[in-house]
């Protein structure tokens, strides 16, 4: 089933949760609503599940206004951040509770409301657990469980609330593989809340990018991680270094230093963000060069295959930090000493002029 | 939940040195606390029963089998029977109303479940009475009718419900927003009904609570005194429930009976504080489980 929402406004005393928020939801996908906390995207779907009641907009399921459904008759699947299983009843019961509550002329008896509850449970690989209560659970079973119960009333949509959100981080990577995997069987569609952009970016076949209450940008994970349409939603997407420059010739200017760019929709003279990753930052220890930005480096950091240097910005740029991400046989070559003074020299830079993107960029 | 041996906080300090108080500052705390508690709580309650049986247990059962101590009970027990259940209904749907759901004048409907803390029961009572008495605003009314509320079981039931309105709906209050909505909203998603949700989801998610809550409640509509003295207008045989019986008799020097009775209303405090103790209990580990359940 498709879902459209169409100019949700939804406030909270004077806080904005939603500002005029339009968007569509094509049948079959799993999308990520992405944003830090407070972005709206918890209201958003909520507002979708009939749980939250929006100010002003539509929401549309399968082209029909919602509006005046009841939650119970949106068929919507929910799982929540914290599972909300009935504490009081078995996994077993808690999986029925949905088939058990419909109306008796509608109602599946009770040995095929045994066979379905035991099918969802070998779905989600739990049918082993059926006689336990939620408290004897992991929080991973646990919420693998509220899935299964959600399923039961075969919603036409998921909607999943932070559902790794309570998990701890080993856990949480086995269960998104997980849900990528359940999702490519079962071709629900369903939306997903998150705050975790590496789990966005795995699991999801499109990402809504969100901040204070609207849409940033939309996109499957590699239009959003390569092309990101904001200086939020690249600041979001990964570690960012961050230089405040001015447009002159083919070069940005930090202060007294320069580092070439040819981005030629930029007017000259411009206050421009400048973006770059820290794997795509070489370090310079030339001291006859005369290109990159200056800096100090403050220390070197090794785990794994990778290492990453930290570096204070001198000049133009002082009391901002940068992170550069080289490889091992890099930085031993480099032989780097703490308080050495080096320049930077990016290898891809991102602009975006200072007056549309005047909202601070957290990281 | 862990298995191995459970030890409490405080016996963890107490065993340890390093956390302990000296002796003699442990024993004299202790002293105090028990000589307190002897006098003032266990040798009143020993008094009773001794008083009770001074005279012997031929006297003790036969003032409990006399006619008039007869029907205090009876009218004691229907007052509480009619009283407890409303106030069971009465609890649940507020305590449900200010624990889910912001509304206008919440804050001032929790003050109104807290009033008959702080209102005297003999003020009840008299409000009552200027209400529904003979000269009352539907007095008139009342006797044209051929209704009788006041100096009758109806005014009796209306004194001990106020009375003993706030126990339910306080001990469920913060029970219920401790709970939150998140499993209500889950079983409305799943397709529940109000009603549906209320019996399967909210209910058994309160229902020690809620039974803790009437037991008080129990307690005090069949003790309660004040109020009920002021509209019961204390006719013997007809209106006297338990409490305004032990005054009667007592009143008449008939000590031996007055205390057989009330050994009974003691008796039946005694056994209330067993089961209270066993419902804390109960509830206690209830809200352990659930902790863990949501620690994890």
């Amino acid at each position: 089933m498709s879902i459209q929402v169409q100019n949700i406004q939804k406030r909270f005393g004077s806080f904005v949760a939603l500002d005029n928020v339009s968007l569509d939801f094509p049948s079959g996908e799993l999308v990520a609503l992405l944003g830090p906390s407070g972005c709206g995207k918890t209201t958003l779907l909520r507002i979708i599940a009939g749980l939250e009641q929006a100010d002003a907009g539509t929401v549309l399921l399968d082209g029909e206004d919602a509006s005046s459904t009841h939650v119970r008759e949106r068929q919507v699947g929910f799982v929540f951040q914290h599972y909300a299983l009935f504490k009081h009843m078995t996994v077993f019961d808690n999986v029925a509770f949905g088939m058990r509550m419909k109306p008796r002329n509608v109602r599946p008896n009770e040995t095929q409301i045994k066979k379905k509850v035991h099918d969802l449970l070998n779905l989600v690989q739990l049918d082993w657990l059926a006689d336990r209560f939620p408290a004897q659970l992991s929080g991973g079973q646990r919420q693998r469980i509220a899935l299964a119960r959600a399923l039961a009333v075969e919603p036409r949509v998921l909607l999943l609330d932070e559902p790794f959100g309570a998990l701890d981080a080993k856990v949480r990577k086995e269960l998104r593989r997980w849900l990528r995997k359940l999702h490519d069987e079962l071709h629900i569609t369903s939306i997903f809340v998150t705050h975790d952009q590496e789990e966005a970016l795995e699991v999801a076949d499109r990402i809504v990018l969100m901040d204070h209450g609207k849409v940033e940008q939309v996109g499957t994970p590699e239009e959003v991680y390569g092309h990101p349409a904001t200086p939020f939603v690249y600041g979001f997407l990964g570690s960012v270094n961050l230089f405040h420059g001015r447009v002159e010739d083919s070069a940005v200017w930090v202060g007294e230093d320069a580092v070439p760019h040819h981005n030629t929709a930029i007017a000259q003279g411009s206050e421009v963000y400048a973006f770059a990753r820290p794997h795509e930052l070489e370090i310079v220890t030339d001291p006859n060069r005369t290109d990159g930005i200056k800096a100090r480096v403050n220390r070197v950091l090794t785990f794994g295959v990778s290492s990453r240097v930290e570096l204070d910005g001198v000049n133009g740029a002082t009391g901002q930090h940068f992170e550069v991400e080289l490889s091992q046989p890099q930085v031993q070559a480099l032989a780097l000493v703490a308080g050495q003074i080096v320049r930077l020299l990016p290898s891809r830079l991102k602009l975006f002029e200072r007056s549309e993107a005047g909202l601070g960029v957290k990281r | 939940m862990s298995t191995a041996t459970w030890v409490t906080e405080s016996t963890r300090f107490e065993r340890n040195i390093a956390t302990s108080e000296s002796a003699w500052v442990k024993w004299s705390i202790i002293g105090i606390a028990v000589s307190f508690f002897t006098l003032f709580l266990l040798m009143p309650l020993l008094a009773v029963f001794v008083e009770a049986l001074r005279k012997g247990v031929g006297v003790y059962f036969a003032s409990l089998v006399d006619a008039d101590a007869l029907h205090s009970i009876q009218l004691t027990l229907i007052a509480a029977a009619i009283a407890v259940p409303l106030n069971l209904v009465f609890g649940v749907a507020a305590a449900w109303a200010i624990a889910k759901f912001d509304f206008r004048g919440k804050q001032l409907l929790i003050t109104l479940i807290d009033l008959p803390f702080s209102v005297s029961p003999v003020i009840v009572g008299l409000c009552y009475v200027l209400v529904f008495g003979a000269n009352g605003w539907f007095g008139a009314w009342l006797i044209e009718h051929d209704l009788k509320v006041i100096f009758a079981l109806p005014g009796i039931v209306l004194a001990s419900i106020f009375v003993t309105f706030p126990f339910v709906a306080r001990e469920l209050i913060p029970l219920m927003q401790a709970q939150g909505r998140e499993e209500e909203e889950a079983a409305i998603v799943l397709g529940a009904n109000g009603w549906q949700t209320f019996w399967h989801v909210t209910l058994p998610n309160i229902k020690w609570g809620l039974l803790y809550g009437v037991i008080l409640c129990n307690a005090r509509a069949m003790g309660e005194f004040g109020a009920v003295s002021v509209v019961s207008g204390k006719i013997r045989g007809q209106t006297n429930t338990m409490p305004l019986h032990v005054e009667i008799l007592y009143n008449e020097y008939q000590f031996a009976a007055a205390f057989a009775v009330a050994s009974l209303l003691a008796l039946l405090a005694l056994v209330t504080l067993v089961i209270k103790t066993w419902v804390e209990h109960r509830v206690e580990q209830a809200m352990k489980q659930s902790t863990e359940g949501a620690s994890s």
